[in-house]
């Protein structure tokens, strides 16, 4: 409730373009353009990593050499020229800073203009914990003390390679295998930095921890790799928010993150995605192709994905849970809102193996302009999955009458004992709601946004609370220029 | 000074088809006209080119605010100039916070006016002190915008959304629709505190029994898309007694 109120006080401000389409002019290590082994030994050697990781880089590099593009997906894409992307940049100053004061400042005010306080003092104790990733090394890890107490670790991948080798080492690869798609191999050959979260047993976690991604240089893929480790009776809450400068050209963003929850675990992830979109004409964005996959291993396990998808010119990821536990608990709440010439094919899977297995998926789409928003989602009963159940919804709102709006629902059912259920309902803002709205006094714009606010309450809800007053504003700020 | 709500000589149409044929009325600060007339007279379609919603084009005529023309206007400038009004079929929001909904419409108004967003305390309180009169309890305005509420609910609803924005011109488009005799006491008490001598109503219905307790200065028939009679309160007991067989051809 508090959250929508606030909504409507930060749309007020909102600004009619992408806002953080700035560029921070900071000086940058890059490696050459292009891809080969040269490239990955340089990463890794940057990294200072140990043998196993750079072995680990080249193998899957083979193996993506061997893959093809997939074109299954329900979208439009230009051939991207593997050999003109920059695999690595990092700001000049440096490397994993050993505390803030060794931050550069241009950095620090990047992360104020993103509205993202880097500053521990500033920040009231306890809220939320902060990595953040500036191309393609972490360059702040925020209130890793006060985690270290607890026995939580929180800091840079390229850093848990090194420090917690046998951790890293035991579960990377273990839920989505280098091999699993086109992109993870690409990934797993390349990945320069993202979070490592550990949770020992029975610890819960004390505060939100969240990872802040940002693409700056020209030319450049992000490829960050994220890793969080549930234990026996564990729980943490991680969010993750993306933008990136506005450009001409398409930039590349080819992230995996796996999760593992172990007995009566419970992770909840949640994404606010926000990439530059590209114009109004289609020109430019980020092409976001993300494998993301929890695997509930634990009986009676959680893992719960929210995300709100607003930005990137292509989006295409559908994280996923693997329920092997039993009575583990999948679910999936999911805004994806594309306008202008954006696209997305965005859903989940929800894979039962564990006898009484339950899975909920909740999905809005919301496409404008030109755009062609889609839904994929699978939803697979293996023969070991006594009674498991699923509910699915699927809603699609059309906001104009120039774009799509797709629901592509897969279900197979192993076991007769298993209930599933879809829903799935395709509507349009209806002039009677637009009309109500405007005859109250509150613009086109605020009452598109309220509609369409109102439409993804179900996801919204599921989001921390700081989260989801942003979610909102963004929902407002990329309707803009829909309707009238 | 220009009276706060003149209609001259206005001629509206839906698609092609001419609904309004020359409707002059002037309504004075702190008077409540009532518009009566038989099923599709106009009655809806003056109230919505009033309001000036999409398809209801207005082909000639003027609407004036205060003196102001409002033909050029949206119908959100409108409803921010002080023009409210409350819908026969009130539209349901999914998902739309009932509370959020009525703070954006207050907000909306005090931004153009330069003044801040209302403090969140002070605003329920303030929804809260407003509710009470119109028996809406904290469930109901917890719930999403008109969201399974009855048909009652839904027009005690508008009244209090009219009570808090506290609008010059009040359009109340058969308000009393589908109320039974408890709640349309409720609504019209509601309506009736709202009486101020800095604001008029036009109160459109079918029936007189909702001038019984809304009580006008004026009633103006109308039938064919023009007023055929206008007259005191009586006007609305002698169509009660006679119906608006006739009426047509008084013209």
């Amino acid at each position: 409730m508090a959250a929508t109120q606030e909504t409507i006080d930060t749309l007020e401000e909102a600004t009619g373009k992408y806002k953080y389409g700035f560029v921070t002019d900071i000086e940058s290590d890059k490696a050459p353009k292009g891809l080969n082994e040269d490239i990955i030994r340089f990463i890794s050697a940057k990294k200072d990593e140990p043998q196993w990781m750079l072995d680990w880089r080249l193998k899957a590099f083979a193996t993506w050499q061997k893959m093809e593009s997939p074109d299954w997906a329900k979208l439009d894409i230009e051939p991207i020229d593997y050999q003109d992307i920059y695999y690595y940049a990092a700001p000049k100053s440096g490397e994993g800073p050993a505390s803030l004061d060794e931050v550069d400042p241009e950095l620090l005010k990047t992360y104020a203009k993103l509205g993202i306080s880097l500053d521990e003092q500033k920040v009231l104790a306890g809220v939320v914990a902060v990595d953040v990733v500036f191309d393609s090394v972490s360059v702040a890890t925020t209130f890793r003390g006060e985690l270290a107490k607890v026995g939580v670790i929180f800091c840079p991948i390229s850093e848990a390679i090194r420090d917690y080798p046998d951790l890293v080492k035991k579960y990377i690869g273990s839920v989505v295998p280098v091999a699993d798609n086109y992109f993870s191999a690409l990934n797993s050959a390349v990945f320069t930095d993202g979070s490592f979260v550990y949770i020992p047993k029975g610890v819960r976690c004390p505060m939100e921890l969240s990872t802040y991604f940002r693409i700056n240089e020209a030319n450049t893929g992000q490829f960050e790799r994220t890793l969080i480790i549930a234990e026996d009776e564990a729980y943490v809450s991680y969010l993750e928010g993306c933008t990136a400068p506005q450009r001409d050209e398409n930039q590349l963003h080819a992230a995996v993150v796996e999760l593992v929850a172990m007995d009566d675990a419970e992770i909840k992830y949640s994404t606010v995605q926000n990439w530059y979109p590209g114009d109004e004409n289609g020109l430019g964005g980020i092409y976001n192709f993300v494998t993301k996959r929890g695997a509930c291993r634990g009986d009676r396990s959680k893992i719960s994905w929210t995300q709100v998808e607003t930005g990137s010119a292509i989006t295409w990821k559908y994280p996923s849970c693997i329920l092997q536990g039993k009575d583990s608990v999948g679910e999936f709440y999911s805004v994806a809102l594309t306008n202008n010439f954006q696209q997305a094919d965005t859903g989940t899977k929800m894979i039962h193996i564990g006898e009484g297995s339950r899975s909920t998926i909740i999905s809005k789409g919301i496409s404008a302009g030109r755009s062609q928003n889609c839904y994929r989602g699978l939803v697979r009963i293996q023969p070991g999955a006594e009674n498991a159940r699923n509910f699915t919804q699927c809603d699609s709102l059309l906001v104009g009458d120039k774009c799509g709006a797709h629901t592509v629902p897969y279900i197979v059912s192993r076991n007769p004992s298993a209930k599933i259920e879809h829903e799935a309902t395709t509507s349009r803002i209806s002039e009677d709601q637009l009309f109500y709205c405007q005859q109250r006094g509150i613009s086109t714009e605020d009452s598109v946004s309220l509609i369409v606010n109102g439409f993804c309450k179900e996801v919204m809800k599921e989001l921390p609370m700081e989260f989801a007053v942003e979610a909102q504003k963004l929902i407002g700020i990329s309707l803009e220029g829909s309707v009238g | 000074m220009a009276p706060l709500l003149e209609i001259r000589d206005l001629h509206a149409s839906v698609g092609d088809t001419p609904i309004l044929k020359g409707i002059n009325l002037t309504i004075n600060a702190g008077e409540i006209h009532a518009i009566m007339g038989p099923n599709g007279s106009g009655k809806s379609t003056m109230s919505y080119a009033l309001a000036g919603r999409d398809g209801y084009e207005v082909t000639g005529g003027d609407i004036l605010m205060n003196g102001v023309s409002m033909l050029e206007m949206e119908p959100d400038e409108r409803a921010r100039a002080g023009m409210f009004l409350a819908f026969q079929y009130p539209v349901e929001l999914p998902g739309v916070g009932g509370m959020s909904f009525l703070r954006a419409a207050v907000n909306a108004r005090r931004i153009e006016a330069g003044e801040d967003e209302i403090d969140q305390l002070e605003f329920v309180k303030l929804v809260r002190a407003k509710a009470k009169h119109l028996s809406i309890n904290d469930d109901m305005l917890k719930r999403a915008v008109n969201v399974g509420f009855s048909g009652g609910e839904k027009k005690r609803y508008e009244i209090l959304q009219m009570a808090l924005l506290e609008p010059v011109l009040s359009v109340l488009d058969e308000t009393d629709s589908g109320l039974d005799v408890d709640a349309l006491k409720i609504v019209s008490d509601g309506v009736n505190l709202l009486r101020d001598p800095a604001r008029s109503m036009l109160v459109i219905t079918h029936y007189q029994r909702l001038l019984n307790h809304i009580v006008p200065d004026y009633v103006h028939i109308l039938a064919g898309g023009k007023i055929r009679r206008t007259g005191g309160k009586e006007l609305a007991l002698e169509v009660e007694e006679s119906g608006y067989v006739g009426i047509d051809d008084a013209a």
